[in-house]
């Protein structure tokens, strides 16, 4: 089994990192590209950049901030946001993301998962869904859909999703723990990873949702604190979580 | 010219493995050109798209016979994910594909809890831990490193294909490629 994964996800908004990352150690806290660098130095699995102005201007920026990522990241990234036909995905991949995630367009046409993945194989497609009392929310978390959290995933994945980014809008910064019920009963579902996100506000918590799942995102902890990553790591290693070994720089 | 020709497959990324040829200090370009594949001091088949859509772009283009042949003419080709089960006879992937088998062996769907299997994991025996990201794995008897019992690594001849992305394996992973380019 590969080691479980941490993924910060930085929000971007038209080409600035936005919320809370705090100021410790960085020349300018707001650039994504210096931000990438500082976590995946700091031993980052994996990141997350989500685009959340999600407008055509949006998306221009978002690309450029992509290819400067790449240029600079040896570790694999993920973005996510704004991303509703095949060009789009094909553009942020083609910029040097490793792959897309989807959320409301997948929603809304479920074909783009197959046509993405066929494309650039089930790897490159991670579909985000927003869960909260048993149904996928859209917009943030603000509008409740009909459609059931669990068969979603289920047929997402049949779709050809190579990961599912799961997100208890009920936890999402609350800080108070992972929804492990939730994240139970998809990963029990599907035989692709699944990424526990929403609720992390302690290494604890984050253990708790690795040794159900794959992967967690995480946000406000390590954005209130960016140098405590090795730290952060650590502690989940205390509780018996197995991550992967990092290599002091010589 | 170039250092490096990252062969064009017409879709995907192969910013990343770019920028980390750069990072080693070589140049590089992407092309499909038969000739300039067979006259590259080193080659790379990045690991993007999928097997049916690269080998028709490979054969379409003339760069799978110019493949061929260099790996014949002994000239370094390293061969990443997806590059390296190309270079295997077959692949199960798409309903089956005729690979440019230049080693022996051939690609399988993944057999494991989780597929894709996606993440960072040891390689033995080599002992330092890659980015995976796959759902079809090669066997071969060029195998030098496995991974979960995975084959992750041939090598024959001149020939040097893994399944991992060094370009997205932080230091280990430009370690990696910096030891590859020196076997030029």
């Amino acid at each position: 089994m590969p080691y479980s994964r941490l993924i910060p996800c930085l929000d971007v908004a038209n080409g600035r990192v936005v919320k809370g990352v705090s100021f410790v150690g960085l020349r300018d806290v707001g650039d994504p590209v210096e931000l990438a660098k500082f976590y995946s130095d700091g031993g980052a699995d994996e990141l997350v950049f989500l685009d959340i102005t999600a407008t055509p201007e949006g998306a221009k920026t978002m690309t450029s901030v992509v290819a400067q990522v790449a240029d600079v990241l040896e570790i694999p990234f993920t973005v996510g946001g704004g991303i509703r036909t095949v060009e789009d995905a094909s553009r942020i991949i083609e910029a040097g993301a490793d792959r897309v995630s989807l959320n409301s367009a997948a929603l809304s046409n479920p074909e783009l998962i197959s046509e993405i993945a066929e494309l650039f194989g089930s790897q490159a497609v991670v579909v985000a869904i927003d869960a909260g009392d048993g149904v996928v929310h859209t917009h943030g978390g603000r509008n409740a859909t009909e459609i059931k959290t669990v068969p979603w995933a289920i047929e997402a994945a049949s779709r050809g999703a190579g990961e599912i980014l799961l997100t208890s809008i009920r936890q999402d910064g609350q800080r108070t723990g992972f929804d492990l019920e939730l994240t139970r009963q998809v990963r029990d579902a599907i035989s692709i990873p699944v990424i526990a996100s929403g609720g992390a506000g302690n290494a604890q918590h984050i253990a708790e949702a690795l040794r159900i799942t794959d992967a967690a995102l995480i946000a406000s902890i390590v954005h209130e604190n960016p140098a405590g990553l090795k730290g952060l790591r650590a502690e989940i290693e205390s509780f018996g979580i197995t991550l992967r070994p990092l290599k002091e720089k010589v | 010219m170039s250092d490096v020709v990252v062969v064009d497959y017409g879709a995907g990324n192969t910013r990343s493995v770019r920028a980390a040829l750069t990072h080693l200090g070589k140049s590089s370009v992407v092309l499909s050109d038969p000739a300039a594949i067979l006259e590259a001091s080193f080659v790379v088949l990045p690991g993007v798209g999928s097997a049916r859509s690269a080998m028709e772009h490979l054969n379409q283009t003339g760069a799978a016979d110019a493949l061929r042949t260099r790996f014949s003419n002994g000239g370094a080709t390293l061969g990443i994910c997806l590059g390296m089960q190309l270079a295997l006879q077959t692949s199960e992937e798409d309903d089956g594909v005729t690979c440019l088998g230049l080693l022996e062996g051939d690609v399988r769907r993944l057999q494991a809890d989780r597929v894709p299997r996606l993440g960072w994991a040891n390689v033995d025996p080599w002992n330092e831990s890659f980015y995976f990201a796959h759902s079809f794995v090669g066997q071969s008897p060029d195998t030098v490193a496995t991974s979960d019992g995975f084959c992750v690594a041939v090598r024959n001849g001149s020939f040097f294909g893994v399944q991992f992305h060094p370009e997205k394996s932080g230091d280990a992973g430009l370690n990696f490629l910096e030891q590859c380019l020196t076997l030029v």
